[in-house]
């Protein structure tokens, strides 16, 4: 079982001209579904495609055109679900939300909000060793994505493209249980590593693929633990909703300005009128959407163009059955299997992809080791030149090479960084091109005595003070491996000093 | 519930649909008419009867996920009354 002992973490506390307050924070996060085609239509979802070209009469509204639904975006979604340890609906349905925007060829966007597929579930938000939040998720459902509207391109003019009409978005809401930016920030980044090691959603958040409506309110010290027992949100105070959020630096910037704002507000004896709002980060403000305003009546109905998506328990249990390692459960394994820190294990689990090359390494091998040099040596190194795991030149094969070699006793810790620089610049099986350019660690121990007898026969007054204080003695191991082109065990070396020296 | 002429607007304009000023008296007395007869339904028992969400008697049809339609610009946008470079033209939205 997972050990899921945690000490939640303290709220953040804002101090305003008066008093003391505290943020309450829930989030929308709008998630696209990983799929080939979309939600409703036989378009393709591809990314960065010809305007207008992955476009089907069905998303382009056309008279008579009927919606069919993807049964892989159900099972997406499904699976989302279930990775969310969540409530599985086995029967929901799809309604109509009205509103007119020109990226919105229906004239509505083809929801669930009274039925959605999926029901409560919860997400483990870590802020540290042994500090965590478990946010609870309320529901998420099934919908349709809008076109894009440009607008820079012509001074008079928006452009629309349809691309993105119709695309399939799980829209994860969340309960108001996220208390602070930071946390706020920590819960995308955890809901984005567990849809992409389930594959339901690759976490693009450049590209829009994975974005966030943001409900912030704030409340006097106290409140929230009132809400918390009674559930009731009149404890809470009255929330605004930051729109479209689709960077992590801007979603704690905007929390921060809003709650300020907000706070400003009540001190001066304002009251926060519940609306959406857009941030700025130029500006660093945020500002009412005024277009909204009356758009908020979206006349929510039943969609007739769609009976209610019914599924079975059977094929729910199949996707649960095939549910791959999920984050906590992996970093839970590397801790307890290869003995690694929470750390190590954390920077291991954080990207699936990551995860994988580090398992590739470490199979049948010391997984210390193993972290430590996927850690140190290649993550520094990747580094450098803005490179990521995918890209990687050194691959899972020969980094584990390199281990091997090392732990066979081949080679010479410092030999081995020479080695990977080898391998990472040029390639080549690690054993062959130890064997080719003579680095092969030397454990004939006459090799290193002879070389041991020489450099204290080259330096008596050194052997003099070593004896008065033996700490000395390391200088001669440096000698020695120096002699010796790095190539001698040092452990070997230092062995033999100390017996030589008689310390 | 009753609705007052400016209900009646607020759903007109709601829908983009223009109603004249003089038109709105007339409006709220037929959605008055439309919620009367609804509301008569409201008097039948339906204690323990599933809502009805369709009249067949079939499951929902489902699609593979399979790319089978696009490719398409120039039909999508032929009734657009202004495209330019691929896109649709529309007076500029900014918020």
């Amino acid at each position: 079982m997972l050990d899921l002992t945690f000490e939640p973490p303290k709220p953040k506390v804002i101090a305003g001209a008066k008093h003391d307050w505290e943020l309450v924070i829930g989030m929308e996060v709008h998630a696209q579904v990983s799929s080939r085609a979309k939600l409703f239509s036989g378009a393709s979802t591809t990314f960065g495609a010809e305007p207008n070209s992955n476009v089907s009469f069905v998303d382009a509204a056309m008279p008579g055109m009927l919606p069919v639904i993807n049964e892989f975006c159900v099972e997406q979604a499904v699976r989302t679900g279930l990775g969310l340890k969540a409530a599985i609906n086995l029967v929901s349905a799809f309604d109509r939300k009205n509103y007119f925007y020109p990226d919105l060829p229906q004239g509505y966007q083809i929801s669930q909000l009274y039925h959605p597929i999926v029901g409560e579930g919860e997400v483990l938000v870590e802020l540290g060793e042994g500090i965590a939040r478990m946010v609870r998720i309320e529901r998420i459902h099934l919908e349709q994505d809008a076109g894009k509207s440009i607008h820079d391109m012509d001074p008079n003019m928006s452009f629309v493209d349809l691309n993105r009409t119709g695309v399939a978005l799980m829209e994860i809401v969340s309960r108001p249980d996220i208390r602070g930016p930071e946390e706020a920030a920590a819960y995308i980044a955890k809901l984005r590593q567990i849809l992409r090691y389930l594959g339901t959603c690759d976490g693009n958040m450049q590209n829009g693929n994975l974005r966030a409506d943001v409900n912030v309110s704030v409340c006097r010290p106290g409140e929230y633990e009132k809400y918390w027992e009674t559930q009731d949100f009149s404890h809470l105070g009255t929330r605004c909703e930051i729109k479209n959020m689709n960077s992590m630096r801007f979603i704690q910037q905007a929390i921060e300005v809003e709650a300020r704002r907000q706070i400003a507000l009540l001190e001066a004896g304002g009251e926060v009128v519940q609306e959406t709002r857009l941030y700025d980060p130029d500006k660093g403000e945020t500002r009412s959407m005024r277009s909204k305003e009356e758009a908020h009546d979206y006349r929510y109905f039943p969609d007739p163009d769609l009976l209610p998506l019914e599924i079975e328990q059977t094929w729910v249990d199949e996707i649960a059955a095939a549910l791959p390692e999920l984050p906590d459960a992996r970093k839970a394994r590397y801790m307890s299997d290869f003995g690694l820190t929470d750390y190590d294990a954390s920077v291991l689990t954080a990207e699936v992809e990551t995860a994988a090359y580090f398992e590739a390494v470490a199979q049948g091998r010391d997984g210390k080791l193993a972290a430590n040099w996927v850690i140190n040596e290649l993550f520094g190194r990747l580094k450098k030149e803005d490179h990521d795991i995918t890209s990687s030149p050194v691959d899972p094969a020969q980094l584990g090479g390199i281990i091997d070699l090392i732990s066979r006793g081949d080679i010479s810790g410092k030999i081995a960084k020479d080695l990977f620089e080898i391998v990472y610049t040029e390639g080549g099986d690690p054993a062959e091109i130890v064997e080719a350019r003579g680095m092969k660690q030397v454990t004939d121990t006459g090799a290193i005595e002879a070389a041991v007898d020489q450099v204290i026969a080259d330096n008596p007054a050194q052997v003099e003070k070593a004896k008065a204080n033996p700490k000395l003695a390391g200088w001669f191991v440096g000698q020695v491996m120096k002699a010796t082109g790095g190539k001698a065990n040092p452990k070997a070396v230092n062995d033999i000093v100390q017996a030589k020296l008689g310390l | 519930m009753s609705i007052d002429e400016s209900t009646a607007a607020r759903v007109a304009k709601l829908a983009r649909i223009r109603v004249e000023e003089d038109a709105l008296p007339a409006l709220a007395g037929e959605f008055n008419t439309i919620l009367g007869f609804i509301e008569q339904l409201g008097e039948v028992d339906v204690e323990g009867v599933e809502p009805m969400t369709g009249v067949t008697p079939m499951r929902l049809k489902r699609r593979k996920d399979v790319v089978t339609d696009g490719n398409q610009q120039d039909k999508i946008l032929s009734n657009a009354p202004d495209a330019r470079e691929g896109f649709f033209a529309v007076p500029k939205v900014v918020e």
